[in-house]
């Protein structure tokens, strides 16, 4: 019975807005991009590439494959000297004679380290770490930033929203005044304090940052659709047939403002992804035990002066990428949910 | 006497529109008139029959992204083909030849500008006037458009004027370069009826006076034989009759043009069930003509009684000062069980005020409200909530009333969940379906969204929302005002065979007093937020007391 029911249905506002999508052309091959993009970040999320992007696999500042081993060739790593023969003297006993023997012998005993490769397919940093591999596992952090921090920062200026334009009064006065206090405080001096209040570094603590200061424009668009729609007749309806409050503001104003929440959604994804970059190029970024494009991009600070440009590049061009073709969508997204501002 | 010059010609006009899905609409196919020198032709149809398609067409002001005008069709100007001019001929000939009225004078002015800046700024870019000579031009019109104290009101901003003259302003300027043919494009449908009188009695002397053409595109029959010479008229973008006013209102010979004068309600009879077009349509279909009676004897039940109910609004001027504005002021009557009683008066006489206010869906700031021997608007909310499925209401745009992210069935099935109507959700759909048969809806309709309707059929879904809850007293509010004539006749009908059948009571606000007069067995009539007269419906038509009552029965289109 279902069948028939549903071929008799009437496309819904989001399957109109899906086939308008579809008929744009940029839209899609941006959205393919994200997607791509995300099949990564689910791979290295999972394991399955990139796992190992911490070992040393190439030689310090391996070249990349393309430019060839060149004169960045490696000195070849001394072989552990041997351990010369201790004269035997007598009298003066090692003390640590024994410890060091038993050195030596778990050395010998290790597997040899396997030999560096010289070049790597897009180079390697300063302790032979392939970039590609970390350029892979850095899409993985910053997505996963971007994404949840623009969440985050969207439930939160959602909600605050729909109270301060639905109920307007002394809670929209009080919302109000706390928008206005977070955009009173200079950006910067802003994370800085959420940074020493939450007193860690990592991947958590950059989401809560960016989640936390960046609702405000989102807050404000909210509001004022529902300052919009609060009084449209379709309200006034569901208030006749009994809807309560939470029914008016969640059930039946949300899916007719969501769009507007949707674009900022991803306009914010971008945003917090550079942010991101900003970030740990400031230091404020993810830890040490973790990479993400903002922190290549650090390290690539001091591996310029010496020439080694393809860290900086890899993580250039795999963000740049990202955010041209996110934006992309944002715009293909924007035209088909509201084809009237077209 | 020499035959009249023939100032525009539309010959086999035939416009397609490109729809955002691909498909393509046949706005207009294949249509002809004329428009001669110095007479009014009058385009009625209703919408989407082409009417304001076709005269876009003429002035070359369709949207170029996704209109069409389909080689073959013809639109001639004193001899010169408007369809091959190159634009910049046309804006020339726009602006000195032929002009143009809009539909909403509020939205066609500039907010930030004085309406002499914008009228002088017509004068200064078509007939070169400049400083004081525009100027005085400018009150010179004003004055001719019937603007009060034009020197001092020139220099007003359009919020400063009402919407009467507001669009006596773009009257002005669409006149001040003399052009020799108006086109005005349903100049009054969003005014009062008192206003829409002046407005057209403006258009009608200054179209004799300047001895100009007109081409007045109305939905209106009513306003036809007080205005046009000549009627043109159109359904589904064909022309489906054209004559001299007078032949075609004593003689209709389309049937169409028959039913359309027919299902308008009558200011002096009252048929049990208003005739639609499909009565005429179909061959050898009856026309009842029983008269249904109207009016109370007076030992009806009472179902809903209101005392001195008030309503005001406050708007800060300063820091402490608060100017009230009494939007109701001591509503109070009484309204009898399966009985209708209408409300009439003008935008802002407080119609809606009082009926939101006695649901309790705006707060009241003072008065009573008695429904089953209690005060609705003493009760807290939670005790509210049993009263308020018993008291409905059916607002007026049916575009903006259901939520375009419900489909119909989910709009029937929300009351009765939250009324916890129907003991299962399979009796629930059940009865959804039940009330979308019976409202004349198909039962496909239960899975589409409300953009998959049209006006007319939106309306019968919020009709049907109502009476999922089973209430005693439906308020329509303006609801079959923002509809065509036709769809408007079966609703009509509709709310009448719903009444008969449940004995529910309705409060039918409209402005249109002929609608009110056929569905009400008492009409009150209200002026500034006060109930000016209040009678039975007959007796008031027939000898109205007030001096309000009878301005407005006067301006009645058609009376």
């Amino acid at each position: 019975m279902n069948t028939p029911a549903a071929s008799m249905a009437s496309a819904g506002l989001w399957t109109l807005a899906w086939r308008r999508l579809l008929r744009d052309r940029v839209g899609m091959v941006s959205l393919a991009l994200v997607c791509g993009y995300l099949l990564i970040v689910i791979a290295a999320a999972a394991g399955i590439v990139a796992g190992d992007w911490a070992r040393e696999a190439g030689v310090n500042y391996a070249s990349p494959v393309f430019v060839g081993a060149g004169d960045s060739a490696p000195q070849a790593i001394a072989a552990v000297p041997a351990a010369p023969a201790v004269p035997s003297e007598p009298g003066i006993v090692d003390p640590l004679a024994g410890v060091l023997a038993e050195l030596r012998q778990n050395l010998a005993a290790a597997p040899p380290e396997p030999p560096r490769a010289a070049t790597l397919p897009l180079g390697g940093d300063k302790w032979g770490r392939d970039v590609l591999k970390k350029a892979v596992k850095g899409t993985e952090t910053s997505m996963i930033v971007g994404l949840v921090a623009a969440l985050l920062a969207v439930a939160i200026a959602t909600v605050m929203g729909a109270y301060a334009g639905y109920y307007g009064g002394r809670i929209d006065d009080f919302l109000n005044w706390l928008y206005s206090v977070f955009t009173a405080i200079p950006y910067l001096l802003l994370v800085l304090a959420i940074a020493a209040v939450l007193n860690q570094k990592g991947t958590l603590t950059v989401i809560l940052i960016l989640g936390l200061t960046g609702w405000t424009g989102i807050f404000r668009l909210v509001r004022a659709e529902y300052i919009k729609h609060r009084s449209r007749e379709y309200v006034l309806a569901a208030d006749a047939v009994g809807a309560s409050d939470a029914q008016r503001m969640f059930v039946h104003i949300l899916p007719n403002v969501s769009h507007v929440v949707l674009v900022q959604l991803s306009l914010h994804v971008v945003l917090f992804i550079k942010m991101e970059v900003i970030l740990s190029f400031l230091g404020f970024g993810v830890g040490v035990d973790t990479v993400s494009w903002g922190s290549m991009l650090n390290e690539s600070q001091a591996e310029l002066i010496l020439g080694k440009w393809w860290q900086l590049a890899a993580a250039t061009v795999a963000m740049a990428v990202l955010v041209t073709a996110f934006s992309l969508f944002t715009d293909a997204l924007r035209d088909a949910l509201d084809p009237r501002l077209k | 006497m020499s035959t009249p010059e023939t100032l525009l010609t539309v010959r086999n006009l035939k416009v397609d529109f490109r729809l955002d899905d691909g498909a393509v609409l046949h706005a207009v196919r294949g249509v002809s008139f004329s428009v001669l020198a110095d007479t009014t032709v009058a385009l009625v149809g209703e919408s989407g029959s082409g009417k304001s398609v076709s005269a876009l067409a003429a002035m070359g002001l369709l949207p170029a992204s996704n209109a069409t005008v389909l080689p073959g069709s013809m639109i001639e100007y004193r001899g010169r083909d408007l369809l091959r001019l190159q634009p910049r001929e046309m804006t020339a000939l726009r602006g000195a030849e032929i002009s143009m009225v809009f539909q909403e004078p509020m939205s066609s002015l500039n907010p930030v500008f004085s309406i002499g800046f914008q009228l002088i700024e017509v004068l200064e870019k078509h007939l070169g006037l400049r400083g004081r000579f525009a100027r005085n031009r400018a009150i010179e019109l004003l004055r001719e458009v019937g603007i009060p104290d034009a020197p001092t009101r020139i220099d007003a901003y359009p919020h400063q004027l009402s919407g009467g003259q507001q669009q006596r302003v773009m009257i002005a300027m669409a006149i001040a370069c003399e052009p020799r043919l108006l086109i005005a494009d349903e100049p009054t449908t969003a005014l009062d009826v008192t206003v829409q009188k002046q407005i057209l009695a403006l258009l009608a002397e200054l179209q004799k006076k300047r001895r100009m053409a007109m081409l007045f595109i109305t939905h209106d029959l009513g306003l036809v034989a007080q205005v046009a010479d000549h009627v043109v008229v159109m359904r589904d973008g064909e022309v489906r009759e054209q004559g001299a006013v007078a032949d075609v209102f004593r003689a209709p010979q389309d049937t169409y043009t028959k039913a359309l004068l027919a299902c308008r309600p009558p200011l002096d009879r009252r048929p049990h069930r208003l005739p639609v077009v499909d009565d005429f349509l179909k061959a050898g279909a009856v026309v009842e003509t029983a008269e249904r009676q109207r009016g109370l004897r007076g030992d009806e039940d009472i179902v809903l009684e209101v005392r001195q109910l008030a309503k005001s609004f406050y708007f800060r001027e300063s820091l402490l000062r608060q100017r009230e504005f009494k939007a109701l002021g001591n509503a109070s009557f009484k309204l009898a069980k399966g009985k209708t009683l209408g409300v009439v008066g003008e935008s802002g006489s407080g119609k809606t005020t009082m009926v939101l206010t006695l649901m309790r869906l705006i707060p009241a700031s003072g008065g009573t409200v008695l429904f089953d021997g209690r005060d609705l608007l003493s009760l807290t909310p939670a005790q509210a909530m049993t009263y308020k499925r018993r008291i409905q209401i059916v607002f007026q745009n049916p575009y903006a009333s259901l939520n375009p992210r419900f489909t119909a069935g989910q709009i029937l099935l929300e009351p009765m969940r939250i009324h916890g109507i129907g003991a299962t959700e399979v009796e629930r759909v059940a009865l959804a379906h039940e009330l979308l048969r019976k409202t004349g809806l198909p039962e496909t309709a239960f899975h589409k969204y409300p953009h998959a309707f049209s006006g007319g059929q939106r309306q019968r879904i919020a009709i049907a929302r109502c009476l999922t809850m089973k209430p005693d007293v439906l308020v329509c509010d303006e609801a079959v005002s923002a509809l065509d004539l036709s769809v408007q006749a079966q609703l009509l009908n509709l709310l009448q065979d719903l009444q008969d059948e449940s004995g529910m009571s309705y409060i039918f606000i409209s402005h249109d007093l002929a609608v009110v007069k056929y569905m009400s067995d008492t009409v009150m009539v209200m002026k500034d937020g006060e109930i000016v007269e209040m009678n039975d419906a007959d007796a008031l038509y027939r000898d109205p007391q007030q001096d309000y009552t009878r301005r407005l029965l006067a301006a009645v289109p058609g009376s």
